[in-house]
C-alpha cells in the first residue's frame, strides 16, 4: 500500500444474515486530504460501505470478506477493542439526521467530548475547551452556553453543526459523511454544504461523502464512485463522471438531474370555476399562528405547488384543507360551497373528494395489512362492493398505479419505497377524489423512482382530471409539474401565480434565495452562491 | 414541573377518594356482618338487633360513610368490631412489618432485575439471555403460594437451613428477624424480578436501534458503556413505571405470602378481619393499600419526567 493512501478497501463483501449479498467485491482507496463521493440509489450499498470503512456492520449484516486498511492496519484483524480505538479517533462519522444522532438524555458537550475522553486523548477540561472552541468556529453563537444544552433545546441547524464538531474533535484523518444534507431544505442544505467544505479544507482530512444527489457530490468530491445494487458501476474523477460518464447507468443518473422538461399538460385558457378555494385563511397551534392570510384557487386538472422551507407552514396548510386542523379565520370553499373547518363536521362525500398522500409511505401504510385491505377498505366504503367485484376493483386500481394485480396479497414491508408510495396513491384514488393533497410524496425516494411517481401522478391527472395541491421544497419538481405556485415564508404568501412567472424576474428576494439554493452540477456553484453573501439562518 | 406535580397530586387525591367509596360500599356488600359472626349460633334475633345497634350497623350507609371518612381525615381509623380496640394501635406495627418485608424485597429484586435485564440486553440472543428468559417465564408461571411452599420444602424441610414460619416479634433482634424473613423475601423476589427484568431488557433493546446508539458505537464507545450510558437513561421511563407497579404489588399482593409464612403484616391482618367480618379493619387496610399504590405511581410518574430532559426542560431554543 502506498503511503499516500490513508484508507484502502480491497474486495469488500458484505452479506445480510440471510445470505443476501449487500456489497459485492468493492475496492477503493482514499488519499490523504482527498474527498471521494459515493453515489447511488438507496439499496446501492453506499452507507453499508461507509460504515464498513469504520469496521462496523449494522444489525443483520456482517462483513463477509475483504480488507479494510486504515494507514495499513486491517480493521478486520484487530478485534472489537482495536476497532474502538480507531473509531472517533482516526475515522469519524457524520450521520444524516443530527436530531436523531444525538442522545436526547445527554448534554451536547458530554456527547461531543465523549470520544476523546473515552480514548484518553484529552483531559476533561481540555476536551471541553476544545469543544467550545470548535462550536464557535463553526459559527454557533454563545458556544459555551449552547454546549451545556440538551439536544431538544437547540435548532436543527445548530445540531447539524454540533455533530460536525463531534466528528472533528478527535482530529480524525478520515471523515465519513452519510447523506448529511439529504433531510434539509434547499437553503439550509447550501449552508451545511459550505460548512462541510470548510471543515475538509481547514483540517485537510480525507472524506468519504455519501449522497444520492449528483449536484451535491459535484460540489465537494474530487473523485466519484457510482454504485448500484452493491456493485461498483464506475469510478473516476468528478469532472469525468459528471461530464463524460462511461457507463449507461451513470448517464441516466446525470440526465435525470437535468430536469428541465415539463411533465404536465397545459391548463385550458378558461379553466372554469375553482374546485377548491381558500380565502384569507389563518391557522396555527395553541395560540401561535403558523399561517396567515393564505388565499388560493385550485381548478380541475390543475397542479398548485406549495413551496417554502421547513417551518413555512406548508404541511399546516395540508392539515387545514383536510380538516385535521380547523382554521382560526378565513374561509374555504369546495365547488363554491363553504367547507366545514373540522373533518368531523364534514359530510362523508366531502371527505371523499379531498384525499391525502403522505411524505413517508412507510409510516402511512399499516404494515400488518395486505394491500387488498389497505386499498379495499376505502373502496368498499365508497361503493359497497364485496367479494369478487371488490377484488376486481382492487386489481383495477393496482393496475392504474402500475402495480401487478398479484400484489393484492402482499404486505407493505415486502414492497420498495416507490411501490409503497404507489399503494398510498391507489388508496387515495380508491375514494374517487377530485383533489389530492400530496405532502412531499417523493422527497423520501431516490431520483429515478421519484421521477416515476411524478410521471404516474401526471398520467392520473390526465386520465381522471385530478387537481393536486403539491407540497414540496424541491423547486426542480415544481417547474416540471406545477401550473401554479404558491411560495410561503413563515406562513405568509410571498408569491402566487403561474409557475413560470413566479420564477421569472422580477422575483421576491425570498423566491430568488430559494432558487439559487438549488444545487447545480457545475463545479464551483457552491463558492459562487456562498460569495453572494451569507443568507440569514 | 411544579404544575405537573400538583396536577398529579390532585388526581391522586381524587383517586384515593373514589377508592374509599368503593372500599366502603364493597365491604358493606359482604354477606353476613360482625354481629352474626361474633354472637355465633347462639344469637337470637333480639340480641342480634341490640348488638347491631350498639355497633352502629343500623345507621344509613351514607351516614356511616360520613362518620368513617371524617375519622379518617382526623387520623382515626376507628375501632375493631371484634376486639373493640383502636385500629390505629393495631395497624401501625403490622404496616411497619409489611413495609419492611416489601422494602427488603425491593432492595434485593430491583437491582437484581435491572442488572440482569441490562446483562440480558447486552448479550441478546446468547445462551445467558435465553436461560434468563426461561427462568423468568418459569418464575412468572408459578402461582406465588406454590413458589412459597417449594421454597419451604427445599430450604426448611429438606435442608433445614431456614425457619418455615416467619412470625416475627418486636423483641426479636434485627438478625433474627432478617433470618425469618429470608424465605418470604425469596418467594416475593421470584415473582417481581422476572417482570422487571424482562421490561428492562425490552426497553433497552427498543432503544438500541436508535441512530444515536449507532453514533455512540461509531465514536468508539465500548458496548457496555453504550448500554449503560446511552441506552439505559433513555429506556428509564418504562423501567421506572414497571418497577413502581411491582413495588405497589409488593405492598398489596403480599397477602398470600404473609398468610403462607404466617408473617404478621397488613395482609394477614386484613385476611383475618375479612374472616371475622371486622369491617372497619378491612376498610383501614384497603385504604392503606390504595395509598401505597397511588403514592408509588405518583412517584414513578414524577421520576419519569425527571429523567427525561425534554419533559424536565421543555421549550428551550426551539
Amino acid at each position: 500500500m502506498s503511503d499516500e493512501n490513508i484508507l484502502e478497501i480491497r474486495n469488500l463483501r458484505i452479506e445480510a444474515l440471510n445470505g443476501q449479498v449487500l456489497v459485492d467485491d468493492v475496492s477503493l482507496e482514499l488519499r490523504r486530504g482527498e474527498v471521494l463521493g459515493l453515489i447511488g440509489e438507496s439499496g446501492a450499498g453506499k452507507s453499508t460501505i461507509a460504515l464498513a470503512a469504520m469496521g462496523y456492520a449494522r444489525a443483520g449484516c456482517r462483513i463477509a470478506g475483504g480488507e479494510i486498511r486504515i494507514d495499513g492496519t486491517d480493521l478486520r484483524g484487530i478485534g472489537p477493542e482495536g476497532r474502538q480505538g480507531y473509531r472517533g479517533m482516526r475515522i469519524a462519522y457524520v450521520a444524516q439526521s443530527a436530531a436523531a444522532s444525538f442522545n436526547p438524555a445527554m448534554r451536547l458537550i458530554d456527547q461531543i467530548c465523549e470520544s476523546p475522553l473515552r480514548h484518553r486523548q484529552m483531559t476533561r477540561p481540555e476536551a471541553e475547551a476544545r469543544a467550545v472552541e470548535l462550536l464557535g468556529k463553526l459559527g454557533l453563537p454563545e458556544p459555551a452556553i449552547l454546549a451545556r444544552k440538551y439536544p431538544h433545546e437547540v435548532s436543527g441547524g445548530q445540531l447539524q453543526r454540533a455533530m460536525a464538531a463531534m466528528a472533528v474533535i478527535g482530529r480524525p484523518d478520515i471523515l465519513v459523511f452519510d447523506e448529511p444534507t439529504t433531510a434539509l431544505d434547499v437553503t439550509t442544505q447550501m449552508e451545511v454544504l459550505a460548512l462541510i467544505k470548510q471543515i475538509i479544507r481547514d483540517l485537510r482530512t480525507a472524506a468519504l461523502y455519501i449522497t444520492h444527489d449528483l449536484a451535491v457530490v459535484a460540489q465537494v468530491a474530487d473523485r466519484i464512485m457510482v454504485l448500484r445494487g452493491g456493485k461498483m458501476v464506475e469510478l473516476g474523477e468528478a469532472e469525468q463522471i459528471l461530464g463524460a460518464p462511461a457507463q449507461a447507468y451513470t448517464s441516466a443518473l446525470v440526465a435525470e438531474r437535468d430536469h428541465s422538461r415539463p411533465l404536465m399538460r397545459p391548463l385550458p385558457a378558461d379553466p372554469g370555476a375553482p374546485v377548491l378555494e381558500a380565502r384569507a385563511v389563518d391557522a396555527g397551534y395553541g395560540g401561535g399562528k403558523v399561517l396567515s392570510q393564505v388565499s388560493f384557487r385550485l381548478h380541475r386538472g390543475e397542479t398548485l405547488a406549495v413551496v417554502g422551507e421547513s417551518g413555512s407552514g406548508k404541511s399546516t396548510l395540508a392539515r387545514v384543507l383536510t380538516g385535521l386542523l380547523p382554521q382560526m379565520a378565513g374561509e374555504m370553499r369546495l365547488d363554491g360551497r363553504p367547507l366545514a373547518p373540522g373533518y368531523r363536521q364534514r359530510e362523508a362525500d366531502v371527505l371523499r373528494r379531498i384525499q391525502l398522500v403522505h411524505q413517508l409511505p412507510d409510516m402511512s401504510l399499516n404494515p400488518r395489512q395486505p394491500l387488498a385491505k389497505i386499498i379495499g377498505r376505502p373502496l368498499a366504503l365508497r361503493s359497497g362492493e364485496k367479494g369478487a367485484a371488490l377484488q376486481r376493483r382492487i386489481a383495477g386500481l393496482l393496475d392504474l398505479v402500475g402495480l401487478p394485480a398479484g400484489f393484492a396479497e402482499r404486505f407493505p414491508p415486502q414492497l420498495s419505497g416507490g411501490q409503497k408510495q404507489r399503494v398510498a396513491i391507489a388508496r387515495a384514488l380508491a375514494a374517487e377524489p377530485e383533489i389530492i393533497i400530496c405532502d412531499e410524496p417523493t422527497s423520501a425516494l431516490d431520483q429515478l423512482i421519484a421521477d416515476d411517481i411524478l410521471r404516474l401522478l401526471m398520467r392520473l391527472q390526465d386520465e381522471l382530471g385530478l387537481s393536486y395541491l403539491f407540497i414540496t421544497h424541491d423547486l426542480g419538481i415544481v417547474r416540471r409539474i406545477a401550473h401554479n405556485t404558491l411560495v410561503l415564508l413563515k406562513g405568509e404568501t410571498v408569491a402566487l401565480g403561474p409557475t413560470a412567472e413566479v420564477f421569472a424576474e422580477p422575483m421576491h428576494p425570498y423566491t430568488r434565495k430559494l432558487l439559487v439554493s438549488v444545487p447545480q452540477m457545475r463545479k464551483g456553484w457552491l463558492e459562487e452562491v456562498a460569495a453572494q453573501g451569507p443568507s440569514e439562518p | 414541573m411544579k404544575r405537573y406535580v400538583a396536577t398529579r397530586l390532585a388526581l391522586g387525591l381524587v383517586t384515593l377518594f373514589c377508592v374509599t367509596v368503593l372500599v366502603f360500599v364493597a365491604t358493606n356488600m359482604l354477606p353476613g356482618d360482625a354481629a352474626t359472626e361474633i354472637l355465633g349460633r347462639g344469637a337470637t334475633p333480639e340480641t342480634l338487633a341490640r348488638f347491631r345497634e350498639q355497633l352502629g350497623l343500623d345507621d344509613p350507609l351514607v351516614l356511616r360513610y360520613g362518620n368513617w371518612i371524617w375519622g379518617l381525615l382526623h387520623g382515626d381509623l376507628g375501632q375493631s368490631l371484634t376486639t373493640q380496640a383502636s385500629i390505629n394501635e393495631a395497624i401501625w406495627p403490622r404496616l411497619w412489618n409489611t413495609l419492611r418485608l416489601a422494602g427488603l424485597t425491593a432492595l434485593v429484586s430491583v437491582p437484581l432485575a435491572i442488572g440482569l435485564g441490562v446483562l440480558s440486553a447486552a448479550r441478546e440472543g446468547s445462551f445467558l439471555d435465553r436461560a434468563l428468559a426461561m427462568g423468568a417465564l418459569t418464575a412468572i408461571s408459578f402461582p406465588e403460594f406454590f413458589t412459597a411452599y417449594l421454597l419451604i420444602l427445599v430450604f426448611s424441610v429438606k435442608l433445614n437451613l431456614l425457619p418455615n414460619l416467619s412470625t416475627i416479634f418486636p423483641e426479636m433482634s434485627f438478625l433474627e428477624a432478617l433470618r425469618a424473613m429470608v424465605l418470604p423475601v425469596m418467594a416475593l423476589s421470584c415473582l417481581v424480578t422476572a417482570h422487571m427484568m424482562r421490561m428492562t431488557r425490552t426497553s433497552i433493546l427498543s432503544v438500541m436501534s436508535q441512530p444515536y446508539i449507532e453514533m455512540a458505537f461509531l465514536k468508539g464507545v465500548p458496548r457496555a458503556a453504550v448500554i449503560t450510558r446511552h441506552a439505559l437513561p433513555n429506556a428509564a421511563a418504562p423501567i421506572i413505571a414497571v418497577v413502581a407497579m411491582n413495588l405497589a404489588y409488593l405492598v398489596v399482593g403480599i397477602v398470600v405470602i404473609e398468610v403462607v409464612f404466617v408473617y404478621p403484616g397488613l395482609g394477614q391482618y386484613m385476611v383475618d378481619a375479612v374472616g371475622k367480618r371486622d369491617i372497619p379493619v378491612v376498610q383501614a387496610c384497603g385504604v392503606f393499600f390504595a395509598l401505597a399504590f397511588i403514592g408509588l405511581n405518583l412517584i414513578s410518574d414524577v421520576l419519569a419526567v425527571l429523567v427525561n430532559p425534554r419533559l424536565r426542560r421543555p421549550g428551550g431554543g426551539r
